[in-house]
């Protein structure tokens, strides 16, 4: 399988987003701003950071990359995106994936490994869990209170369009950040295009805390 | 020509910075405060000097980067 993993200026998560796809047997190749992507990838990865230095809003800038033009394009022919943190900002920004991000509520960055809920695993991205398994991943942002308007929200639910939820861990609600329904994840409606705040490559190691990261990333593999 | 944008959340999207500064005004004993509501102000010089054109320009720039009007409103004030 062929990853590859966006890089902005301001970008630092894409060495962590190679080395977890690279564990799990992909080629990864790193894709500059200012390149594009072709079909020949089984999965773009908007990776984390602060592109353009969360100039304006998260995510604002880099949507006028003119690799995202290429990313928009790859997307709606089918193919597969995934954004973490910094590049879930930058696809709701970019209007691939519905909602948007906004300060945390506690106006804190918040640095620390958080449990999340699955919600559904109807999708590529989740399909190697089960609905209600409970995983363990880091969230380092300041800007990841999901918004959504009440009829998206719906919407959202209806289709099952949210993927995880952030709890404690014993499945309770918990949410660290304020977003609505504790959503830490969504997909687009035609799932194949994923966003999440959590840092699923930075959970591929139980000796760094935690290797639920790697059930997640492994459901793009087949 | 001068446009004087202005962006905040849309009403009914919590406001936590407004939130947090009401409650520092509250306990300064600030009690006539009722809401308090953050945004931000944009200033662009403009090479323009028709104004519904400069606003019709300014409002495009607003729903294509400055503002997100998924959460945000925007005015558009222009000065000459």
């Amino acid at each position: 399988m062929r990853v590859g993993v966006l890089q902005f200026p301001g970008t630092n998560c894409e060495y962590d987003t190679e080395y977890a796809f690279k564990k799990l047997g992909c080629d990864v190749d790193i894709i500059w701003h200012k390149e594009s992507v072709n079909a020949g990838y089984d999965l773009i990865v908007v990776a984390g950071g602060f592109s353009y230095g969360d100039y304006l809003r998260s995510g604002a800038i880099a949507k006028f990359s003119p690799v995202m033009e290429s990313v928009k394009d790859y997307a709606k022919k089918g193919g597969r995106v995934l954004g973490i943190c910094n590049g879930f900002q930058i696809l709701t920004e970019s209007r691939l994936l519905p909602g948007a991000l906004k300060r945390n509520e506690n106006l804190h960055f918040i640095s620390k490994h958080h449990h999340l809920k699955v919600e559904n695993n109807n999708n590529d991205f989740l399909k190697k869990l089960n609905v209600g398994d409970i995983v363990n991943i880091p969230i380092a942002h300041h800007d990841g209170n999901y918004y959504i308007d009440d009829d998206g929200l719906k919407e959202l639910w209806d289709n099952g369009q949210v993927l995880l939820t952030y709890c404690d861990k014993n499945g309770e609600v918990s949410n660290p950040n304020g977003s609505v329904d504790s959503i830490a994840g969504v997909c687009n409606k035609e799932k194949n295009v994923f966003g999440l705040m959590p840092h699923p490559e930075r959970a591929m190691e139980k000796l760094l805390g935690s290797d639920d990261g790697v059930k997640m990333l492994e459901g793009f593999l087949g | 020509m001068k446009a004087i944008v202005n962006v905040h959340l849309k009403p009914g999207v919590l406001d936590s910075q407004g939130k947090a500064v009401h409650h520092a005004l509250s306990s300064l004993h600030f009690d006539s405060v009722n809401d308090v509501r953050i945004g931000k102000q944009i200033i662009l010089e403009l090479d323009e000097n028709d104004e519904a054109k400069a606003k019709d320009e300014v409002s495009k720039m607003c729903e294509e980067l400055l503002a997100n009007t998924v959460i945000e409103d925007y005015t558009i004030e222009i000065v000459k």
